[in-house]
């Protein structure tokens, strides 16, 4: 808590350019970095990604600590969803796709031969932009359906199925109707119904792609207490193209740009900085509304 | 507490009592018109009156249109028109069938009809004496083992299409749009001198079930194809996502949210296959008796029974010809209504 007020009083003395978004993203409790020890986290080495012939995104290093929220922002068609599906290793799916590159998570390249592609989505759990439960499936199904396509077993399934559905802040809402079909839930409750359905697998990082765009605010709040909440135990990164959900949930922020060309990362920074004094002008310009 | 008092719902936009009975005069004029034209020229027959009618019935719709409401109206009355009679030439052959077929084979119920066989009759005997279970019980044998080699292939084939995409993709699409054009007297043929003389050398119904099988597959294969491709590809990147390999991804997700279509896929096979004729006169052999082994003698079912009784000619054959395409109906419909019933069990939970 010490660190939080420093850093925010810092902020306030320092802060160039009045931002209602600095302020947003002061007011929340800010984290130590390297408090929270669960394995050394994922760094991304000098990604490039390609469509066909097509370069999408150009050398992107990147550091995710365990345990922090990262946000990307940027204008659309500049590679931040190209850049996480890289990740886990989806970008493979597209025909024609081709990349170069690490990502190493705890120090082991995603990509490297003889890595069993299965475990690492495992451990990098993935929230889409448009909520897709499984139709065929209940909601209790739904939540454990991770467990059966990647054939573990648990003893504990009512415990590990309450405890996702809680941590996913939907618990309360769907604890009398398990045995419903995902589909009966609303937009905001079938999100946080695939946030639930990526913790039973306990990844140790979790990407969301725009989680929220499909959203009303009250489900998109919701979510954001969601990622508050999970950001204790894990590591997030979340492509978002609102500004206010960048500044109120993330510890970090990266800009994306792509100027016609592929996709490039302009700037990283903690997201206090990057809404109160960005260091590059382009930066400056996007995240005061000026384009994108 | 004041209470708000609601006004009547009504349904401004429905057809009044007036409109209702301009329908029915424009229907009333049309029926006069056909007649007073069939009488004053040489125009005769059922053909005349319904030609007549129709054409009679979009002049005064569009006509009444075009002086009430102007020609855009008089040109929507005449499509819609148009359209109906569509749907009207669609039913009228499928409704004069089925009228026929009952009518005519119901003559031909009797008590034993789906009990004994017409091992011990000839077709010419009196209608009481033998039955169809012979038939019935081929024509089940050869549906369910087509069925049997015919689901897992064609699944599999458009699972081959839409979910692993090799490179073959493009070659096994067409050779299978090649394929369900194929007439089933080929199919026939094809089992008859690959199979039948080469290796059996014997009539059975598994000959007859392989010629249904190569008819039944495209049509399989294609329709699943269709259902699969509707499947949207956010939940197969979900299933990854979550871990899965794809063949787990497929079967726990994909195939489950398809399912009620590939049923549909399965039906539709039925319906190919149930009535054809062509490849079981090659390779069943026919038969009076009841055979439970598919796989060696010849072997009865209801197409080779109604061809069989048809050419007996006797009024009792024909009788029967039309008794036997009554229970090939009433079969097919069962099995359509089964196959639904199974599809869609698990989804009312």
């Amino acid at each position: 808590m010490n660190d939080s007020h420093e850093s925010e009083k810092e902020n306030m003395e320092t802060t160039t350019r009045p931002s209602s978004l600095a302020d947003v993203a002061n007011a929340k409790v800010q984290k130590a970095p390297g408090t929270r020890a669960m394995g050394t986290g994922l760094e991304t080495r000098g990604i490039h990604a390609w469509f066909g012939k097509n370069h999408v995104l150009s050398d992107i290093n990147l550091d995710f600590a365990a345990g922090t929220v990262t946000a990307l922002i940027g204008p659309s068609g500049c590679g931040k969803s190209t850049f996480i599906r890289t990740i886990n290793r989806m970008h493979e799916f597209i025909p024609g796709a081709a990349m170069a590159g690490e990502v190493l998570l705890d120090g082991r390249d995603v990509y490297a031969q003889g890595t069993d592609v299965t475990k690492i989505r495992l451990q990098i759990g993935m929230v889409f932009q448009k909520p897709n439960p499984f139709p065929s499936m209940t909601i209790g199904e739904n939540v454990l359906s991770g467990l059966k396509l990647s054939q573990q077993k648990v003893s504990n399934k009512d415990e590990l199925l309450e405890e996702c559905l809680e941590r996913a802040g939907l618990w309360n809402e769907v604890k009398d109707r398990l045995g419903a079909h995902g589909g009966s839930l609303s937009g905001g409750q079938q999100q946080r119904l695939c946030i639930a359905r990526a913790l039973a697998v306990r990844p140790q990082v979790l990407l969301m792609d725009e989680p929220c765009s499909a959203l009303d605010p009250g489900s998109t709040l919701r979510i954001e207490e969601t990622i508050r909440h999970l950001s204790d135990t894990m590591t997030i990164i979340i492509v978002t193209h609102n500004m206010q959900q960048a500044a109120r949930v993330s510890d970090y922020t990266a800009f994306f740009l792509s100027d016609g060309g592929p996709g490039q990362m302009i700037e990283a920074s903690p997201t206090s900085e990057i809404f109160s004094r960005p260091r590059d002008k382009r930066t400056e310009n996007y995240v005061t509304g000026r384009f994108g | 507490m004041t209470t708000i008092s609601a006004p009547a719902p009504t349904r401004p936009w429905k057809a009044s009592p007036k409109d209702r009975l301009r329908d029915v005069a424009l229907f009333l004029f049309a029926i006069v018109g056909t007649y007073v034209v069939v009488a004053v020229t040489p125009m005769k027959g059922k053909l005349a009156y319904f030609g007549l009618f129709f054409i009679f019935y979009m002049a005064l719709t569009a006509g009444f249109q075009w002086f009430t409401r102007g020609s855009a109206a008089a040109k929507d009355a005449f499509v819609n028109s148009l359209v109906a009679i569509g749907a009207v030439v669609t039913v009228i052959p499928i409704a004069s069938i089925i009228v026929t077929v009952v009518v005519k084979g119901s003559k031909g119920l009797h008590m034993g009809l789906l009990t004994t066989d017409m091992s011990m009759s000839a077709p010419t005997d009196p209608i009481a004496s033998g039955g169809l279970l012979h038939a019935i019980t081929g024509t089940l044998t050869l549906v369910v083992l087509a069925l049997i080699m015919s689901i897992p292939i064609g699944i599999l084939t458009a699972l081959y299409l839409t979910e692993i995409r090799g490179s073959l993709t493009r070659p096994i699409q067409f050779l299978v749009q090649a394929m369900s054009g194929v007439p089933s007297i080929v199919a026939g043929l094809f089992i008859l001198s690959a199979v039948l003389y080469p290796i059996t050398k014997g009539y059975s119904g598994f000959m007859g079930a392989l010629a249904l099988t190569i008819l039944m597959i495209p049509t399989v294969a294609r329709t699943s194809q269709e259902v699969l491709k509707l499947i949207p590809n956010d939940l197969r990147e979900a299933g990854v996502a979550l871990g899965g390999t794809q063949w787990r991804t497929v079967a726990m997700i994909v195939l489950p949210a398809a399912r009620s279509g590939l049923i549909t896929a399965v039906i539709l096979g039925i319906a190919r296959i149930a009535g054809e004729t062509a490849p079981i006169l090659l390779l069943t052999g026919g038969g009076d008796r009841v055979n439970p082994n598919a796989f060696s003698g010849s072997i009865g079912s209801l197409p080779y029974y109604i061809w069989k009784s048809f050419n007996a000619g006797s009024p009792e054959a024909i009788t029967r010809a039309w008794a036997g395409l009554l229970v090939l109906m009433v079969l097919v419909l069962i099995l359509f209504s089964l196959a639904r019933l199974l599809g869609t069990r698990k989804v009312a939970r």
